[in-house]
């Protein structure tokens, strides 16, 4: 019921952890559907001036879909700009996984969503 | 390929090599249909009446009380819409004479279960749905065992029906059969409406208990069983609905009138051999197999218990069928633990939401009492008359392995989550 890449991702995620002061950090989810997902990001300036997701990590609770989306969404979104990454959609992430079964398609959600997150908590750092 | 260890004969068993050698003739050699008057024909019908006479030893019953179907799924929809059917076609006494629901009249009811297996629970909710009968679902206490003065307390003078399962499928339970069998027939003739006339109707699913529990008909004091022979090393695809002679109960499948007119349909003669040579096996092994599954069982649970830590045990230790153990792992979702273990060749099951289909958290677990995020970190594993200690020594590396595996991917997340609730509370 997986695709491949969806187990790869699973068995060996990339960017697993956590990011010691990161720039910002988004959580999703809740104990009671049993999905959760964390993503920390440390956001630096590139040589055009744009602020730039350098490093991104994630720690996820959750079935296989959570966490191979997590794995995804941190691959698609290092070194993008913010701009770029909080484009990023559920279709993107279940896209570049080679597709979801219907029922995990909340997953890419969270994922996206918890990205999205991330990026509102550093603006809000950045204003204070 | 990787080593590969099954440990979820809860959900089907492999057919016996002994079992399928009895089948093989009855597919491209003695093909008769078991309804034909000719001599293919009665080869068959031979053949299935050996099996009944199979089954019906197991089960301490007569010929003609066993019904051969196509699983428990359909013994059990047989068993609570045939007997609803009944009632409202040849009505017990003076009550429900025809009466609608619509007239205020009090319609049918049935007590069963909140954990019983969703062929039973479904059936009971869609008559519901319908309007044709009323229910009781009796919780079971919290560990897994329902409480025989709670199924008497909910008996009415309309209650037609009492269905509970025999062993839960779950967590495996065993729920004391025998016990409300025999208050259901003290609560005959005096508490009832209808007075001396068979009512309430016993039934109980023994799907899981079959292979591992004493099934006499007599002794459980139950007017409907229902089993499955994929669970015991039979095949998938055929099953038994046991009908006490007499019972007021109609059939729910028009056509021919195969198996005493109850189930219509043309007889599956090669799976019916398989049933009967499945079940005539287990007398010959239940003792010695029980003992061994048994004991395998507490070594897994200890083992499991001891080696890693946050896990505890879904369900009573000791009121427990032999093959089957349940825990929870906590800060660990159940269906990765499951695909992980998959992965290293370890097939086991999880009541976990994300594996349902439906996303909503095992309802057995949840009649326990737990809270759905107490559900979700939940593995089955249910033993076979093969599993050996080596298998199970591999199974706790394994698991122990892949718990440690995935709470590092979740890391802090739910720790942080409750310190961010306490934080906003």
């Amino acid at each position: 019921m997986y695709s491949k890449k969806v187990l790869e991702h699973f068995t060996h995620p990339h960017n697993q952890g956590v990011i010691k002061n990161p720039s910002g950090v988004g959580m999703v989810g809740n104990p009671t559907c049993g999905d959760m997902m964390k993503i920390y990001i440390k956001v630096k300036k590139d040589v055009k001036k744009r602020e730039v997701i350098n490093d991104i990590k994630f720690e996820t609770l959750g079935c296989a879909s959570a966490i191979a989306t997590s794995s995804m969404i941190t691959d698609l979104a290092k070194n993008k700009t913010l701009e770029e990454a909080s484009k990023i959609t559920r279709n993107d992430v279940a896209e570049a996984l080679e597709g979801l079964p219907p029922i995990k398609m909340h997953c890419s959600n969270l994922a996206a969503d918890s990205l999205r997150e991330a990026i509102k908590d550093y603006q809000k750092k950045k204003k204070q | 390929m990787n080593k590969q260890v099954y440990l979820d004969h809860a959900a089907t068993t492999p057919v016996d090599k002994k079992v399928l050698r009895e089948m093989m003739p009855y597919f491209s050699d003695r093909y008769g249909n078991a309804s034909s008057l000719h001599f293919f024909g009665q080869e068959a019908s031979q053949a299935v009446e050996k099996a009944r006479m199979q089954v019906a030893k197991y089960f301490n019953a007569n010929l003609n009380e066993i019904i051969f179907t196509s699983g428990a799924t359909e013994s059990n929809n047989l068993a609570i819409k045939g007997v609803l059917r009944a009632c409202y076609q040849k009505p017990p006494g003076g009550f429900l004479s025809h009466r609608v629901a619509s007239k205020g009249a009090s319609k049918p009811h049935i007590i069963t279960t909140t954990f019983e297996h969703h062929c039973v629970l479904n059936t009971i909710k869609e008559l519901e749905k319908e309007n044709l009968i009323e229910t009781t679902f009796i919780n079971p206490k919290k560990d897994g065992v329902i409480n025989v003065e709670d199924i008497k307390n909910a008996i009415k003078s309309n209650t037609i029906l009492i269905s509970v399962m025999y062993v839960n499928n779950e967590i495996g339970t065993v729920q004391p059969i025998a016990e409300i069998g025999k208050i259901i027939h003290e609560t005959r003739n005096t508490k009832h409406e209808t007075k001396s006339n068979g009512y309430p109707i016993f039934h109980t699913d023994a799907t899981q208990a079959v292979a591992y529990f004493d099934c006499d008909v007599e002794k459980l004091g139950v007017d409907l069983l229902s089993m499955s022979a994929h669970k015991i090393y039979g095949p998938k695809g055929v099953g038994v609905l046991y009908i006490k002679k007499g019972l007021n109960i109609a059939k729910i499948q028009d056509g021919g009138a195969q198996e005493f007119g109850m189930r219509a349909g043309t007889i599956n003669t090669s799976g019916i051999v398989g049933l009967g040579s499945a079940i005539s096996m287990i007398n010959d092994q239940r003792t010695t197999n029980n003992e061994k599954i048994k004991k395998l069982r507490d070594y897994l649970i200890a083992k499991i218990l001891k080696e890693i830590p946050d896990s505890r045990l879904n369900g009573s230790k000791i009121k427990r069928s032999p093959n089957n153990v349940n825990v929870n792992f906590s800060r660990v979702e159940g269906e990765s633990l499951l695909m992980m273990l998959s992965s290293e060749g370890v097939f086991a099951s999880t009541g976990s939401a994300c594996s349902s289909g439906s996303l909503s958290p095992s309802h057995v677990l949840l009649s326990l009492g737990l809270k759905p995020e107490e559900t979700h970190g939940s593995l089955r594993l249910t033993l076979g008359k093969n599993t050996t200690k080596k298998e199970i020594d591999y199974v706790v590396k394994v698991i122990k392995r892949s718990v440690e595996k995935l709470r590092k991917v979740s890391g802090s997340v739910l720790k942080d989550y409750y310190k961010s609730m306490k934080h906003e509370a």
